[in-house]
Order: structure tokens, then C-alpha cells, then sequence
């Protein structure tokens, strides 16, 4: 007779097979047995979070920043509910998660018990899969498949729902099987014609660009090495999507900076003009693409993915590779390495003539803002911190909106999993405790969150749980007291007015600050801003950085709604050289 | 060009759209009809017809047949995200006017009136596989099976001559002669 374990057992001995060191929870009545459970197993650590949000946005943090899956433990009912838009975040970007949700015993399902919701269902659209265990006999074998679904093919969030009274039953464990065929659903069977048509098309290119993703970055540190050692071979201009940036070095010459609505000129414009594209991990996010009609008309276009659905989903291509980048990035730098007499280094002159126009373009440094004495400049604090703490091994968290871009373009990423931003859901409230998640996974490392100061307030509560497990990460809210992207967009679009985009009754975070147990620090003017930044690195614990910035700068350059790639509107001082202001204003 | 007030872009030309039927083999298991269903409205495709059973007790395989409309872009995007449902196994999918691929639908048909209208609705319907399923003195139901568009067309032939309830099921394929969908 082979040892039976109540399903709370069987959780903790799933996590452990699973090699699981940290979950991000939040208990509750119908998870009691297994938070019950949590004592007896030491190689497990719990981190209390103060909103069910908060642990999986962490998680999130935890999974991108290490490559691991991250997994959340909630009660039923409203925890399930408050898990959803990090679920939902989780989807959009690629994030592996394992969210475990309990349940009301299965006898009440369906009769409106309480703190029951019908949580495989809400959740549906919003993971990979989820599953409803009403069978003891099943919550082994449904555990592993849930951390298989989660981290093969195109990574994801899955849920296991658990009602009470299965926490209870007891059953058999079973350990996970080895290398289970999976459905088909891991996809990774590209061919060799296929990297022979690559490689062809590398040939013959006059104005190739490449353009990589978070793809990229979810293959592992190998698709990145990959990736850096492709564009030496090839000599070609590479450009990143937000999710993509660190994959390559961002203060890299052959790179051109993020592409997309606030993308530079140079990358929009090649992006635009070129004959060859080659997407390596991205999706052609409609905040990339501006108009599909317009998008690169003159190019063929190569999709290396994972995953098949997001071949032909929005850009038709000539070339699609379903695949590992890692795998498929790697075998084309083998095959260029064996040919290259034929291409290899002959093709960079080729190349020479669009490289000459890259540079033409980047002469209009689309990245510029006019500094000021008086006031501190986002850009410019952006660009101190950058300088500040680019020779620490640092993470960058982000919330959304203007901060988010402003880090984008002007922190520069050296190595992949080193910037975590919510790009496909667009989460205000995601940087705070993902930058919570990071720390635990890299407990020596310095880890920030560029914020803004409506953002962060959505999920503040979390400061708790940075001070609770003495975690050092350090919020830098650049505080210009709008809404900025939303302010942006009223000033451009609805002729300025700014409904209801201004913070009113901010709170003194440097009071706030105090509350939670943590430091405060304000800057307010340019000339005391690196001593302010250096104070923030230095001290052992969370910070609130209080960063007073221009209220009514706006983040440039960007490429107005329902426009293709060559038609941006620049920054200040373009726009005073060419006096396109009128004209500007009417392309958006 | 209208002038955009949104952070989106506006929509452009269209390609035509065709009606497509599609199979696809699922696990038997709680709510994957839901997933698949949900696939379509949640991404806003459209569904004309549903039919699904189970068709391997042993395996516990259902079969799912759909109905629907699109893109080539767009049925090309249903396939691909239906094959990345976990629980769904194969899919499959046919234009209408594929003449490799029998559609077949099912409906029951009540006719209530006197002799005379009764016949002429039995006559209407011989063609298409009639079977008289229960009758009185002033009603029948009856049985046919046949295309889409053909019931569509009997249906409203039938309704002055006394049809007051017609019960329809979606379409089911199978293909011609000895090969079978893969």
C-alpha cells in the first residue's frame, strides 16, 4: 500500500519536484490546509503580500528577472478576482506563472457560497489553461502539467483551482513523468530549407534590419548570446521592441534603439525603408506596426516565433521559422559561419550605403529634450540614474506611461532579464512589486522602479511587504503630477483638455515614506539631483525617491495614431528648427 | 483620412469574407466546449452553427463541428489558435463549397393543419430524407436532413402550410471516399 497525502501534502511535494524556493501568496478560508502545510517544508518560502495583485505582479517580477516560473497562492473568491490582471498582464507579455487559487468545497460549487466565484471561468481567457480539480487522484499529474503548459512553447500563466475539501482528501503522489509529450503543443520543428531560404535572403539584402523581441528574452541568456553573435556576423542594424531591450547591448553601435510609437527616427525609418525584416521574437504589436497598410511596403519580412499563431496574425511574412530563437538564431550563425566566403563579412558592403543613411537619420537625435536649471527634466533624470548605477549589475522595473517610455529610451540595457515593464496589458501599478518579486530572486542585486507618481500609488500597499522582508528596492517616482501619458495625449488630441488627468491631493511621500518604515528622499532641482541618487543607491533598505520633474514635458519622439513609420512628430527643438509645429499638430 | 481621436489606428480595407467549416477534436472534459466557444467571442469571431458529441467513448475524444466566417487572414488565425488550446487535439478546415466534404444538418419539423397542407408539406420535403416520426389527426413531425441553405429554403416554404416549430442541428462533415481528415 503506497503512502497516501492529503492534497495540501501533495501541493508542497509538486512545488518541491518543481524545484519551487519561492511563492508570492495571500491567505484566505479556502486555502487554509495549505497554508497549514507551509510549515513542513523549509525549502519553501512564503512572501506575504498586502494585494493579491501585488503577488502576482511579483511573481511576474520573480519569473522574468530569473527565467524561473513564478508561482502565486490565493484564497478563493476575491482573491481569485484580484490575481486576474496580473494573470491577464502574465498573458500578454509571456510570463510564466503557476497561480494556485483554492476553492469552496465541491459540494457548494454552484450554489453562491461564500467568497465563491467561478474562477476557472473568469480566468479562462486570460491563461494558457486552467483547471479545476474536483479529484484528488488528479491533483498530482494536473500540477505538473500546469508547470509544463506554463514554461514550454510560448511561456504563460496557467491556475489550478482547488476546492477546500480536496486539500483534505487523500491520494497517491506521483512524481512528474520525464520529457511527456506535451500534445504538440511545444513547437519547435523548423527545417533546414528553412534557414537555407534565411540565409538567401541575408545574401541578397541592401537594407536589411532586424528587428527582436521579448521572444528573445523568454528563449534564455543562449538567444541572446545567440542574437549579439548573428548581428556581428551579419553586420545588419538591429532594432528592439520594449520587451526585447537588453537582449542586445543597448549601448551598441550596430543598435538603433527601441522602435514603435516612441521609438527613434533612425530605427521607425529603417524599420520603414528597408528591403529585408527579420522579426526574431516579437508579434507586431499594433504599437509597433502604426498603420498596417503603410508598415515596411518595400520588405520581405522573416517571423522567427514560437508560437504559430502569431505567423500572419497581423503582417503577412514571406518567410515564417516556428521555432526556439535560441535553436533557430543559432543554426543560421552556423550556417553563416560555414558560407562565409560566400556572405559573412562581404555583405557589409553591401550594407554600406543604408548604414550611411541610418546615420543620417540618427544625426536628427530624435532622443533630445532641452535641459533646464530650474526644473529637473524626466529625460535628464532618466539619464542620471542610468550613469549613476550602469556599473552595478542593476534591475529596471517600470509602472506605465511617460516614465515607462522615458526609461525605455534613455536607460540602456546591457544583458537580457534586466528590465521588467508591463508592454502588452500596459499595467499601471506593475513596477512596485514586480521590482518585490526581482529582489527575491536576486537578494544582493540593486533593483529599481522607475515610477510615476499615479502609477505607484495603485499598488503602494506593497512598500509593506519590501520592509516586512527587508527588501532594498528603490522606487524612483518621477513625480510630475499628471497623468502624463494620458495630459500627453489630451494635449495633442483633445485639444487640452486635460480631464481629469491631474493628481490632485497628492500625498508627501516623503511622509508616506516614514510610515511604511522605509527611507524618503525628495529632489526638486537639477543641481541636487546625483547627490540625491547616489544617497538612494548607497542606503541599505527600501527607498522613496521623490523626483520633482517638469509637470509639462512630453515624451518625443512618437508617431501619431494611424500613421506609418516615416511620418513622427520630433522633439522641442526640431520642432523649433523646421517650425512644423502647425503642421505637426495636424498629423495627429 | 478621418482624424484619428484614439491611440489606435483606425480600421482599413477588408478582405472578403467566406463561410468555412471547421473540425476539430477535443478532450471530452469539463469546459472545453466553454474554451472553444469562448476562443471565437473573446477574439470576435463569428459562429453561425455548433454541433459537438462525443465520437470516441474509449478515448474520450468529442467532436466539434463550427460553422463560420471570415478572412482567409482570420480563418488562417482560427486555426492556428484553436491547435494551441491544450485540450483540443486536430483541427480541420473545409470552405463550404469544398466538394471533397459532405456538410449534412439535421432538423425535426412540426406541421399542424388540416390533410391537405400536411401532404403537400410531406411532398415538399420527400427529397430530403423524410421520416415521419409521430402523427395525429392534425399533426406531424417529421424528420430531414440536407444542406444549410436547403432547410433554410424548406423552412420558409413550410411555414403557411402549417410548420409552427422547427428544431435544427449545426452542420457535421465527413469527407469523401476512403481518406479521412488529418
Amino acid at each position: 500500500m503506497p503512502k497516501l497525502y492529503t492534497g495540501a501534502e501533495i501541493v508542497f511535494k509538486c512545488l518541491e519536484d518543481q524545484k519551487v524556493e519561492h511563492i508570492f501568496g495571500y491567505p484566505g478560508g479556502a486555502v487554509l490546509p495549505i497554508y497549514d502545510e507551509l510549515k513542513n517544508h523549509s525549502s519553501i518560502k512564503h512572501i506575504l503580500v498586502r494585494h493579491e495583485q501585488g503577488a502576482g505582479h511579483a511573481a511576474e517580477g520573480y519569473a522574468r528577472s530569473s527565467g524561473k516560473p513564478g508561482v502565486v497562492l490565493v484564497t478563493s473568491g476575491p482573491g481569485a478576482t484580484n490575481v486576474v490582471t496580473a494573470l491577464t498582464d502574465a498573458y500578454m507579455d509571456s510570463v510564466p506563472l503557476v497561480c494556485i487559487s483554492g476553492q469552496v468545497p465541491t459540494h457548494l460549487i454552484g450554489t453562491d457560497a461564500f467568497q465563491e466565484c467561478d474562477t476557472t471561468g473568469i480566468t479562462r481567457p486570460c491563461t494558457k489553461h486552467n483547471w479545476l480539480v474536483k479529484d484528488i487522484n488528479d491533483l498530482s499529474d494536473v500540477m505538473h502539467e500546469a508547470f509544463k503548459v506554463a514554461t514550454t512553447g510560448r511561456p504563460g500563466p496557467v491556475l489550478i483551482d482547488i476546492p477546500k475539501d480536496i486539500q483534505f482528501a487523500k491520494a497517491k503522489y506521483t512524481k512528474p513523468k520525464k520529457e511527456k509529450k506535451l500534445n504538440g503543443k511545444s513547437n519547435n520543428k523548423f527545417s533546414q530549407k528553412q534557414i537555407d531560404q534565411l540565409i538567401d535572403l541575408l545574401k541578397n539584402a541592401k537594407k536589411p534590419v532586424i528587428y527582436s523581441g521579448g521572444g528573445v528574452i523568454n528563449s534564455g541568456p543562449k538567444a541572446s548570446d545567440a542574437l549579439r553573435e548573428f548581428v556581428e556576423l551579419t553586420g545588419f542594424p538591429i532594432t528592439s521592441t520594449l520587451q526585447g531591450l537588453g537582449a542586445y547591448p543597448g549601448d551598441d553601435n550596430q543598435f538603433l534603439g527601441m522602435l514603435g510609437m516612441h521609438g527613434t527616427y533612425e530605427a521607425n525609418n529603417a524599420m520603414h525603408d528597408c528591403d529585408l525584416l527579420i522579426n526574431i521574437g516579437a508579434r507586431f504589436d499594433d504599437r509597433i506596426t502604426g498603420k498596417i497598410d503603410e508598415f515596411s511596403p518595400n520588405s520581405k519580412k522573416v517571423h522567427i516565433d514560437i508560437d504559430p499563431s502569431s505567423i500572419n496574425k497581423i503582417i503577412k511574412v514571406d518567410l515564417a521559422i516556428v521555432g526556439d530563437v535560441a535553436k533557430v538564431i543559432a543554426m543560421a550563425n552556423k550556417k553563416i559561419m560555414k558560407k562565409k566566403n560566400g556572405h559573412g563579412k562581404s555583405n557589409k558592403s553591401n550594407i554600406a550605403k543604408w548604414w550611411e543613411q541610418i546615420q543620417k537619420w540618427r544625426g536628427k537625435d530624435s532622443l533630445n529634450f532641452i535641459n533646464s536649471d530650474d526644473s529637473i527634466k524626466p529625460q535628464h533624470a532618466v539619464q542620471r540614474l542610468y550613469e549613476l548605477t550602469k556599473d552595478k549589475d542593476t534591475y529596471v522595473t517600470t509602472e506605465v506611461g511617460q516614465h515607462q517610455m522615458w526609461a525605455a529610451q534613455h536607460y540602456k540595457f546591457n544583458k537580457p532579464n534586466r528590465w521588467m515593464t508591463s508592454g502588452g496589458l500596459g499595467t499601471m501599478g506593475y513596477g512596485l512589486p514586480a521590482a518585490v518579486g526581482v529582489q527575491i530572486a536576486h537578494p544582493q542585486k540593486l533593483v529599481i522602479d522607475i515610477a510615476g507618481e499615479a502609477s505607484v500609488l495603485m499598488t503602494m500597499q506593497e512598500m509593506s511587504t519590501a520592509v516586512q522582508y527587508n527588501l532594498p528596492i528603490k522606487i524612483f517616482i518621477l513625480n510630475n503630477q499628471y497623468m502624463g501619458m494620458v495630459r500627453q495625449w489630451q494635449e495633442l488630441l483633445h485639444e487640452k483638455n486635460y480631464s481629469e488627468s491631474y493628481s490632485e491631493a497628492l500625498p508627501d511621500f516623503l511622509k508616506m515614506a516614514e510610515a511604511y518604515g522605509c527611507k524618503g528622499i525628495k529632489a526638486q532641482n537639477p543641481s541636487e539631483l546625483d547627490e540625491k541618487i547616489k544617497e538612494m543607491i548607497d542606503y541599505n533598505g527600501p527607498v522613496i525617491f521623490d523626483c520633482h520633474v517638469d509637470p509639462n514635458e512630453n515624451c518625443f519622439p512618437m508617431i501619431p495614431s494611424g500613421k506609418p513609420h516615416n511620418q513622427m512628430i520630433l522633439g522641442p527643438n526640431d520642432q523649433e528648427e523646421n517650425k512644423i509645429k502647425g503642421k505637426g499638430k495636424a498629423l495627429v | 483620412m478621418p482624424k484619428s481621436k484614439s491611440a489606435y489606428s483606425v480600421p482599413t480595407k477588408k478582405e472578403k469574407s467566406d463561410t468555412y467549416i471547421f473540425v476539430v477534436w477535443v478532450d471530452n472534459e469539463a469546459g472545453v466546449l466553454a474554451r472553444v466557444v469562448g476562443l471565437f467571442s473573446g477574439r470576435g469571431y463569428n459562429i453561425e452553427s455548433l454541433a459537438v458529441a462525443e465520437v470516441d467513448a474509449v478515448k474520450n475524444i468529442s467532436r466539434i463541428t463550427i460553422v463560420t466566417t471570415g478572412t482567409p487572414q482570420v480563418i488562417d488565425q482560427i486555426k492556428r489558435q484553436l491547435t494551441k488550446l491544450v485540450p483540443v487535439h486536430k483541427v480541420a478546415e473545409f470552405k463550404r463549397e469544398d466538394k471533397d466534404v459532405i456538410f449534412k444538418e439535421m432538423a425535426l419539423l412540426k406541421i399542424v393543419g388540416k390533410k391537405n397542407k400536411i401532404e403537400k408539406c410531406l411532398n415538399a420535403c420527400k427529397k430530403f430524407d423524410l421520416v415521419i416520426l409521430d402523427e395525429t389527426k392534425t399533426s406531424k413531425v417529421v424528420q430531414i436532413t440536407a444542406l444549410r441553405r436547403e432547410i433554410d429554403k424548406i423552412s420558409k416554404k413550410l411555414k403557411p402550410w402549417g410548420l409552427i416549430s422547427a428544431s435544427r442541428t449545426g452542420a457535421v462533415a465527413m469527407t469523401r471516399g476512403a481518406k479521412i481528415f488529418n
